[in-house]
């Protein structure tokens, strides 16, 4: 069955979402991306909704539960390039997303994930000592 | 109220909510709706088409194009004959849980419409209109 | 029902046409007296010329139904008329009254040329229908302009009282002025939305220092607008909360809690700038030491 394309890029993941979900197809995609975390070990995700013209309370939960996944195999989650048709709807829908960061496009996201990322490791040293 | 054109189409399995979708917004571009209104008007279809096939047992949608005199509209109507709301006050209530939620849906779906109507009976099932005008 | 009767009218017209029009021509004038600065004689009367040829055309054939094939090019010219008289601010019954005013010319003709009582009134009775239909028609077309001249000022009106200002790469200003109503307000937030992602913004600021009144709506509203932006991945700050504004937002009962909110647009332009990793720094003397490592704005 088709599945949403996870790429590797540097030390983040990025997932591209082009097409209009169906729930089967989103569900995947919360399996597909929670083992790549775990193969690739790495501390960013990053997803890019740009091309997405709707977003409904399932795919805001799958989201949300992405987040949250992603946060216990320790890596943070960027949600990038929601469009404001889309906010708008979400607002009043009443669906906040809670625990989702999000960025305006793929490279704030980036930026985002850095210093979250960064951040996240110094305390781990702090920690430790 | 004159209905200018009616279709027709099943719920049974999520590959329909895509096409609810697809079709919903078809009808709200043809109509000229505000790139904001479309949105609206296909995410509330979307959670009602979910509630239908989750919650109903699957069931079909009839999307109308309908007129009042001097303005447009889109109209939905979701049917199911599955188990209905003992209590749709409580249904409608945001947040409300019943093995996977409906709360969101049904007041999320009223929240993003101009015209929401709901009946259901334990037992028969469920009717649920929305209507959004141009 | 369209009825195909035969008719002397066209004829009738046609023979005593230039009467027709200096008396027809006259009524109008008088009875825009008040409008003679829109009126110009000459233009008048080239259109009343031009509608008396299409009407003679289209009731030759007698079809007095005037949405039939016949009658277009009488109808298209109506609305050309009636649209610019509608645009040129005349009103309704100054509009109406190119067709109606007509009426009189042109049943003086009919009662001279026909001689038969039942002709007549036949006659006249044919183009009371005509004209009657075509005189609605007119005031239709004239109220369709007039709404679609205000819907384009409401727009315009809208597009005016809010602009989005860019204070600086990445920030945002929307100065709102005046009151807020509900339609207002979503037009707004649709466009400050649009413009950070357009500019790629990542804070706006929303000075409500030209709002006299908030209530419940526009709070509520205002808080939508933040949850939006918040999940663009931009921030919103608010400034400009006046002291009778403050009070009222807190015997409402609204949450700000989760909102940056400063008392005048400097303070949240300076929050803005510290946010997105800038600062303000004096531009170092001719010749003397450089600046600070960090990025800087130049005053």
């Amino acid at each position: 069955m088709e599945r949403i394309p996870i790429l590797k890029m540097g030390n983040y993941l990025l997932v591209s979402i082009q097409v209009d979900m169906h729930d089967q197809l989103a569900l995947q995609l919360q399996d597909d991306l929670t083992s790549r975390i775990v193969a690739t070990g790495v501390h960013g995700v990053l997803i890019d909704i740009s091309a997405l013209e709707m977003v409904d309370s399932f795919i805001g939960r799958m989201l949300a539960n992405i987040a949250s996944m992603s946060r216990i195999l320790d890596a943070q989650t960027v949600v990038v390039g929601m469009r404001p048709a889309v906010a708008i709807t979400l607002v009043e829908l009443g669906l906040s997303l809670p625990g989702v960061r999000t960025a305006l496009d793929v490279e704030r996201g980036m930026e985002l994930l850095s210093a979250t990322v960064d951040a996240a490791e110094r305390d781990d040293d702090f920690s430790l000592r | 109220m004159i209905s200018v054109s009616a279709d027709t189409l099943s719920l049974t399995t999520s590959e329909h909510i895509v096409v609810v979708r697809q079709a919903v917004r078809q009808r709200a571009i043809e109509l000229g709706f505000s790139l904001v209104d479309q949105t609206k008007l296909v995410t509330a279809a979307s959670e009602l088409a979910r509630n239908t096939i989750q919650h109903g047992g699957g069931g079909h949608v009839v999307l109308e194009v309908v007129s009042d005199g001097h303005r447009r509209g889109v109209r939905l109507a979701f049917e199911d004959k599955g188990p209905g709301i003992a209590d749709i006050q409580l249904a409608m209530k945001d947040g409300y849980t019943t093995a996977g939620g409906l709360g969101l849906g049904l007041s999320g779906a009223k929240r993003l419409s101009n015209e929401f109507a709901i009946s259901s009976t334990p037992g028969i099932g469920t009717r649920v209109m929305i209507a959004r005008w141009k | 029902m369209a009825k195909t009767r035969s008719t002397r009218l066209a004829e009738v017209i046609r023979q005593h046409e230039q009467e027709i029009l200096t008396d027809w021509v006259a009524l109008q004038k008088d009875s825009i007296a008040t409008r003679r600065d829109l009126m110009n004689e000459p233009e008048l009367k080239r259109q009343s010329q031009d509608f008396l040829n299409s009407f003679m055309a289209a009731s030759e054939g007698g079809n007095d139904d005037i949405h039939s094939p016949a009658w277009h090019p009488v109808l298209e010219l109506i609305g050309r008329i009636c649209e610019t008289r509608a645009v040129q601010g005349f009103s309704p019954g100054e509009t109406a009254t190119f067709v109606f005013s007509l009426k009189r010319p042109i049943f003086t003709h009919l009662r001279k040329s026909v001689p038969d009582a039942v002709a007549v009134a036949d006659e006249i009775w044919t183009a009371t229908l005509m004209l009657d239909a075509l005189g609605l028609y007119a005031t239709e077309v004239y109220q369709k302009s007039r709404e679609g001249v205000i819907t384009r000022q409401q727009q315009e009106l809208l597009e005016l009282s809010t602009p989005v200002v860019t204070l600086w790469q990445g920030i945002l200003a929307l100065p709102l002025i005046g009151t807020l109503d509900s339609a207002r307000t979503q037009v707004v937030m649709e466009n400050l939305l649009q413009r950070i992602v357009d500019t790629g913004s990542l804070i706006a600021i929303l000075d409500i220092t030209g709002v006299p009144t908030v209530d419940t709506l526009v709070a509520q509203h205002l808080l939508k607008t933040i949850a939006a932006a918040r999940l663009m991945g931009a921030d919103c700050i608010i400034s400009g909360i006046r002291p009778q504004i403050a009070q009222t937002i807190v015997h409402l009962g609204v949450d700000l809690n989760t909102v940056t909110t400063k008392a005048t647009l400097a303070d949240a332009f300076a929050i803005a700038l510290k946010r997105t990793g800038l600062m303000v720094t004096k531009a170092p003397r001719a010749g003397g030491s450089s600046g600070p490592m960090a990025p800087t704005a130049e005053v």
